[in-house]
């Protein structure tokens, strides 16, 4: 009951504590003629990036890089903290989702004519999709780090049994293994996972449709179009027939445990959990895993497009050091050593093909996924409205009620979510 | 008049602490809730609307807002009796001269109390567990089989009330504890001397005598409950189907995840309102009924 109460003295608390510190480095004298630039790095990443800075740190003598960790929970406020304070990083690891809101906070610096001219961030050996999550409006603001996309984990032993050699590839082949499946284990065990309270794979599946989610440069939903429609009756349809558990994260507990005992067969997710089910599955189900690409409406589908960039805050007095910090970290071969340092898949064609990780037999799936990947709309909003997104569906599955009706609604909510926005557009062109 | 400047001189710190801790603040939320202020305005100061009582209109005409005033109002009319029983019905155990290992009992009892949430709730997830929690498995065991604690929307909600009462009851128990030690044994003896039950003695010697306590706790009790935020936050995120989603929940939501701060100030003044009136209500028919 008091945690809102909590938050807001610790949000005071870092306000205090980071105008002191401002002010002692303001006072402090600088002792060296090294240009230094600040980097945050979240999660994981800021655990191990300092292995890789040393020797970029040895061929830019000039430059230094001060490193700071933040962990993901606390990411998003502490960047809109920053920015209030005016005390912004020159660099930056922002989750792509997130760059179409700092890019209309007008925060981020444009780095078109940088991109086009350097030799080693080379635009075309990016994976188009993720490539296009980094652009808002007409101009690029963040370069790709790493990919995120969900694909399918599959457990393959239990899909041979139900009959299936080969994963499904389209909805209908799909359909037909989930109901075999089923059949297969009987009342009590599922054949896929859908967890109720994450959106990611409902959101995926509604992105291989060709219909956009938001319609007229993102100031209205587009929920009610047929294509969203079907995609609802689909994932809705795997609950109904009693494919799927009607579940959450917090009923299901440990997704690994549950996996390995057949509690469900398939399940959407990303490339961390290739990390996570060698680790975490017993010996004795290491052979009967496998990863497959997402199945589409007719044959292989597209999937989201996440993943991590890297910006360069317009505040930032140090922009060309911090370019050279990306393109370092944008080199195929440095994208290699952090894939082995994180798990985290690099972004860039040669990359995969170099590090030899076009060959690995789990990764496959999620490279020929991201040359399917889609980016999910781009309007600061996005997150609230999948959420909401997530929510109608959860309604559908657990009351029943009418996808026509769900839609409607829904389309109703997000654009009310949209209103502000539509303001400033309107406002914008009249100026 | 001299004196009276010494007086200011030390009440004004304790002043000036209140004005900008807890005035300014509420002033400033009060302007806030009549502007759309959003991330957007945080961008650029000309992005800001005032929108007078939009926020609020918007707000009562919002069935999600319904639903957490509706899940509110279910926590507190259901959890703060429940609450107030279960506390009384401990410390009259506890003071009763039957009772052994009091000191140890009391501490036990007390415990939950400053027990850390987070740490609870890990607990309590895996007790009401589906599959493998302890409390399914004793219903099993009696016949009555699994239930979807957390995941059903109809049974989440009693699931953290169940939390709330165990979490909070220690704390009026101790309250009452002291209000029952401060009751004259004289008045018992000459009940006894009488001839009432122990039954009539509870009934018209204690309950009268803990009137005020009652009345205090229950005050506190409601307004603590009204503010339901810790619980379903730790353990369900306002779900399944936002069943569990508080006023306060929705305030949080609205702020400090979707950065909309008018109208999470608008919330928080509605059910600043709604807290006073209850307050007042409950003050006025105690008033009454004494």
């Amino acid at each position: 009951m008091r945690r809102v109460g909590r938050q807001q003295t610790r949000l005071t608390l870092r306000l205090v504590a980071g105008t002191c510190l401002a002010l002692l480095c303001a006072c402090a004298p600088s002792h060296s003629e090294r240009e230094t630039i600040r980097f945050w790095v979240m999660g994981r990443e800021g655990e191990v990036i300092a292995q890789l800075l040393p020797e970029f740190e040895r061929s830019n003598p000039g430059v230094q890089v001060e490193l700071q960790q933040v962990p993901w929970s606390a990411a998003h406020e502490k960047l809109l903290t920053a920015f209030a304070g005016g005390t912004l990083p020159d660099l930056c690891q922002l989750g792509n989702t997130w760059l179409p809101e700092f890019a209309a906070l007008d925060t981020l610096e444009r780095l078109d004519s940088r991109a086009a001219q350097s030799r080693i961030v080379a635009a075309k050996d990016y994976f188009p999709g993720i490539w296009d999550t980094n652009i808002a409006g007409d101009g690029l603001y963040g370069i790709p780090w790493y990919v995120d996309t969900r694909v399918l984990f599959y457990r393959s032993d239990l899909l041979r049994k139900a009959g299936y050699d080969q994963p499904p590839r389209s909805w209908e082949e799909w359909e037909r293994a989930l109901a075999a499946i089923k059949r297969e284990v009987g009342p009590g065990r599922y054949a896929i996972l859908l967890p109720l309270n994450e959106f990611e794979p409902l959101l995926a599946l509604a992105l291989q449709q060709p219909a956009p989610l938001l319609r007229d440069d993102g100031r209205w939903a587009a929920f009610g179009d047929p294509d969203f429609r079907r995609t609802l009756a689909f994932y809705a349809g795997m609950f109904r027939n009693g494919w799927a558990p009607a579940q959450g994260d917090a009923q299901i507990g440990n997704v690994w445990t549950e996996f390995a005992h057949g509690y469900f067969s398939f399940y959407i997710t990303g490339p961390w959990n290739i990390g996570e089910f060698k680790r975490r599955l017993p010996p004795e189900r290491q052979a009967d895993w496998m990863t497959a690409p997402l199945p589409g409406p007719d044959g292989p589908g597209a999937s989201t497009a996440g993943g991590s960039s890297l910006v360069i805050f317009r505040s930032s007095r140090h922009a060309q050091a911090a370019w050279r910090l990306i393109e370092y970290l944008s080199e195929p071969a440095v994208q290699v050593r952090f894939y082995a340092l994180t798990g985290n898949l690099p972004p860039r064609r040669t990359a995969w093909r170099d590090g030899g990780l076009a060959a690995d037999r789990y990764a496959k799936a999620f490279l020929s996924q991201l040359e399917r990947a889609r980016p999910a709309p781009k309007v600061p909003e996005w997150e609230r409205i999948a959420r909401e997104m997530q929510l109608t569906a959860e309604q559908v599955v657990r009351t029943g009620m009418d996808i026509d009706q769900a839609t409607s609604t829904l389309d109703r909510r997000v654009d009310a979510m949209l209103a502000k926005r539509r303001w400033m557009l309107a406002r914008g062109r009249s100026q | 008049m001299r004196l009276n400047g010494v007086a200011w001189a030390f009440v004004t710190p304790a002043l000036l602490v209140i004005g900008v801790f807890f005035l300014f603040p509420v002033v400033a939320a009060v302007a806030l809730s009549l502007t759309d202020f959003d991330i957007y305005a945080l961008a650029d100061l000309r992005n800001l609307r005032f929108v007078g009582l939009d926020n609020y209109l918007q707000m009562l005409g919002a069935p999600l807002f319904w639903q957490a005033l509706g899940n509110t109002l279910y926590f507190v009319v259901v959890g703060v009796p429940l609450s107030l029983l279960v506390s009384l019905a401990a410390a009259l155990l506890l003071h009763s001269k039957l009772a052994r290992w009091r000191a140890f009992f009391r501490t036990a009892l007390f415990a939950p109390v400053v027990t850390t949430l987070v740490a609870v709730a890990v607990v309590w997830r895996y007790l009401f567990h589906t599959r493998y929690g302890m409390v399914n498995y004793a219903l099993d065991y009696i016949g009555i089989g699994h239930l979807d604690w957390l995941g059903d929307p109809r049974l989440a909600m009693p699931t953290i009330i169940l939390l709330a009462l165990w979490k909070n009851f220690g704390f009026n128990m101790v309250i009452f504890l002291a209000n029952l030690q401060a009751i004259p044994v004289e008045l018992y003896e000459a009940a006894r001397v009488d001839g009432a039950s122990s039954l009539r003695q509870l009934v018209h010697i204690t309950l009268p005598m803990l009137a005020p306590a009652l009345l205090l706790t229950g005050v506190l009790t409601t307004a603590g409950y009204f503010q339901l935020f810790a619980e379903p936050y730790v353990m369900t995120q306002g779900g399944p189907l936002r069943s569990t989603v508080s006023v306060l929940y929705l305030m949080y939501e609205e702020g400090f995840k979707w950065w909309n701060f008018g109208a999470a100030a608008a919330v928080s003044l509605l059910l600043f309102g709604l807290i006073l009136g209850v307050t007042w209500l409950l003050m006025r028919a105690s008033r009454e009924g004494v």
